[in-house]
């Protein structure tokens, strides 16, 4: 029975601090192992919150990843509103009335990556598996992280909404108007989100998956409506932002804030959205079961 | 049909190993000679299971029969999996009936883990059937995963929060309230000694400590199967001793544990049976007692005091025990696969005859590598062993 031989013993010595690592106390240690009914199982809200509660544990401890949804919108926005403002629109201050909402829709955007890029990171791990050998509702951690997303998206609207009201920002349809603007923009979001999951079990890194998501993205937010009026472009340019999804987004949230949108500017962003859970929802679950 | 080991054997078996080299010489003489006429049937039957797998599916077949009020905790036939054209696990039969632990042995890339990982409903199997307490893992499993947990390498924790908050999470998800969850993880942190570190994030813990806070987190609550995917692999030896202590603790209150391991002391020192698997297939089972006396007695490893010496000291080994001496990387040691036990003291006197001073001996089992060529190399001889038909193989022949 001599361990001499085993390659344990002698070769693999990783930490070793034993003042730093009090021996488990075997007396508590029978008792915890013992004493353990299971409760009852949590429902598919409750699992989905705790998944939430997690999302934002994470940026407790991870403030980095706030520096995204913070410094990079204020920069667009103060790059775009003084660089172009003038030239394209006249003034600064006129430009900016048009561009803040869209530079809030495409701040929030580029952040639902980090869902599909969290998510990777967590298979990754290895995290994911423990969650999928428990007995909860299944799509409880995806809908727990999105929630957890959405904070982000909120403080991420708060910092370009406060900024814009500081450059001069002046929404026509007042706070309503801007509260069901943003509230639309989570919705988009969260559909959105949807694609980056689907992606998220699909690519094999992190890295991968952040480069086709802004393979993506790129297009999807600049050739749109957001920095210029559509119409001084070429005509298939054109033809490309009238059906790009974040320019009915962007048109609709516009609207919203200055108090012109229709109905049905509102009902074509809703729609968008549903059409991404229907199609990426189902995917991710099927990708989340089929997952090695 | 299963040779239990209770609680106490398995703390005997402990104190056996931390015995010093020279009691474990005379252990080692006894054991040799008891086991020694077991030696041959016992290899035949290794080769028997591999040889013809309807073999272990019988096996099943009989228990579930047997043991209908209480199904098996694992019972598997002919499971597979594939990964694009590589067979992971190429028809795997297994009959664990509950309590005790049952170990998986094997190199990496055995299949080990991808067995382990369809028990956990992680994977789909491409074929055959696996059922956990009678539930399919394929069909039902949401019931498999109320009744097991899973720790390893596939199955951890978030190296973001603390383990605190690790534990408080896996709680809650599991349907505690808040109060209860607090109270659940206080318990478990204090009896797995993370005090300390149970408000520092996980990434910061040492091996030793992110193991235990591992297992902690998989018996928040108590599951009835335990799967541990090499639950030692890269610890000290003395974290390694921590790690065996709450497994041995969470067997004693019931829990059946499958684990996997790549070291066959490990096995040896906790599992009730093994299977040893390479290739995606069994090709050995049974008690490590038997496993072990089926390879010969085992190594005789010898470090001196003068790597000088080597040279003159593998020719009087080689003389005395009449059988192949090897080097080691160490310049000072050199060891020898032994079938007799009894020449080893009469090779210590001859070495220090030839006054070459010794400063380290241990006549130990062979290692992992070592069992695994003899048994590997055995199943391409198939055809002589099975020859040298004995009691294990009546059975086999009733079959045919």
């Amino acid at each position: 029975m001599t361990a001499e031989r085993s390659p344990t013993a002698a070769d693999t010595e990783l930490h070793s601090d034993p003042a730093a690592e009090p021996d488990p106390n075997v007396d508590t240690l029978h008792a915890a192992v013992s004493d353990s009914p299971r409760p009852p199982r949590p429902s598919a809200v409750s699992a989905s919150l705790t998944f939430g509660w997690r999302a934002l544990l994470k940026i407790k401890h991870v403030p980095e990843q706030l520096f995204d949804v913070t410094v990079f919108p204020i920069m667009f926005l103060l790059l775009f509103t003084y660089l172009f403002g003038g030239a394209l629109a006249g003034s600064t201050s006129a430009y900016l009335q048009e561009l803040l909402p869209g530079i809030l829709a495409m701040t929030v955007v580029f952040i639902t990556i980090y869902t599909g890029v969290t998510l990777n990171d967590d298979i990754d791990e290895g995290v994911f598996d423990r969650f999928r050998t428990m007995p909860v509702w299944q799509p409880s951690v995806i809908v727990g992280a999105l929630l957890g997303d959405a904070v982000r998206y909120t403080i991420a609207s708060t910092m370009v909404i406060g900024l814009g009201l500081l450059l001069g920002f002046r929404p026509e349809g007042g706070a309503i108007g801007v509260i069901s603007a943003v509230a639309l923009l989570l919705v988009f979001s969260f559909s959105l989100s949807w694609i980056w999951t689907a992606l998220g079990f699909i690519m094999r890194t992190p890295e991968s998956l952040m480069g086709v998501s802004m393979l993506i993205l790129f297009p999807l937010t600049f050739i749109s409506n957001v920095f210029v009026d559509p119409r001084t472009m070429p005509g298939w340019l054109e033809a490309f932002v009238s059906i790009n999804p974040v320019s009915h987004l962007v048109t609709a949230m516009r609207g919203l804030m200055h108090g012109t949108a229709t109905a049905g500017d509102v009902i074509i962003v809703l729609g968008l959205s549903a059409v991404f859970v229907v199609v990426f929802g189902p995917a991710t679950m099927y990708l989340f079961h089929a997952q090695q | 049909m299963t040779e239990r080991t209770s609680p106490t054997n398995a703390v005997d078996r402990e104190r056996d190993s931390s015995a010093g080299a020279t009691s474990t010489v005379s252990t080692r003489n006894g054991a040799a000679s008891v086991t020694g006429d077991r030696q041959q049937d016992r290899g035949a039957r290794g080769t028997t299971n591999e040889t013809d797998p309807t073999d272990t599916a019988t096996t099943a077949q009989t228990a579930t029969e047997t043991e209908r009020e209480h199904p098996l905790a694992i019972e598997t036939t002919g499971l597979v999996k594939h990964f694009g054209e590589t067979k992971a696990v190429d028809g795997i039969d297994l009959a664990i009936p509950a309590g005790g632990i049952y170990g998986l042995l094997g190199p990496n890339g055995a299949g080990k883990t991808t067995v382990i990982r369809m028990l956990a409903t992680l994977l789909q199997p491409d074929a055959g059937t696996a059922r956990v307490f009678g539930h399919d893992v394929a069909t039902d499993g949401d019931a498999v995963r109320r009744r097991v947990s899973m720790t390893g390498q596939f199955a951890s924790v978030d190296e973001d929060l603390t383990g605190r908050e690790n534990l408080v999470l896996l709680a809650r998800l599991l349907g505690y309230s808040r109060a209860q969850a607090a109270e659940r993880t206080h318990e478990l942190i204090d009896a797995f000694g993370l005090t300390e570190a149970a408000t520092r994030q996980v990434k910061t813990y040492s091996g030793g400590m992110r193991r235990r806070l591992d297992i902690a987190a998989s018996i928040v609550v108590t599951p009835d199967l335990l799967f541990l995917d090499e639950p030692t692999t890269g610890l000290d030896p003395r974290n390694r001793n921590q790690v065996w202590d709450i497994i041995r603790a969470l067997v004693a209150n019931g829990t059946t544990v499958l684990l996997t391991t790549q070291y066959l002391d490990e096995a040896d020192q906790l599992a009730d049976r093994i299977a040893v698997i390479d290739e995606g297939r069994i090709i050995a089972e049974g008690t490590p007692g038997e496993l072990k006396a089926s390879v010969g007695s085992g190594v005789l490893s010898v470090r001196l005091r003068d790597p000088e010496c080597r040279d003159a000291a593998r020719d009087v080994l080689t003389s005395v025990l009449d059988a192949p001496v090897e080097l080691e990387s160490d310049p000072a040691a050199l060891f020898a696969r032994i079938e007799d036990s009894d020449r080893v003291t009469q090779a210590l006197d001859a070495l220090a005859e030839s006054r070459i001073e010794v400063t380290e001996f241990t006549l130990g089992q062979p290692s992992l590598d070592e069992f695994f060529l003899e048994v590997t190399d055995r199943q391409t001889r198939g055809g002589a062993d099975r020859d040298a038909t004995t009691g294990d193989e009546m059975r086999q022949e009733g079959v045919e």
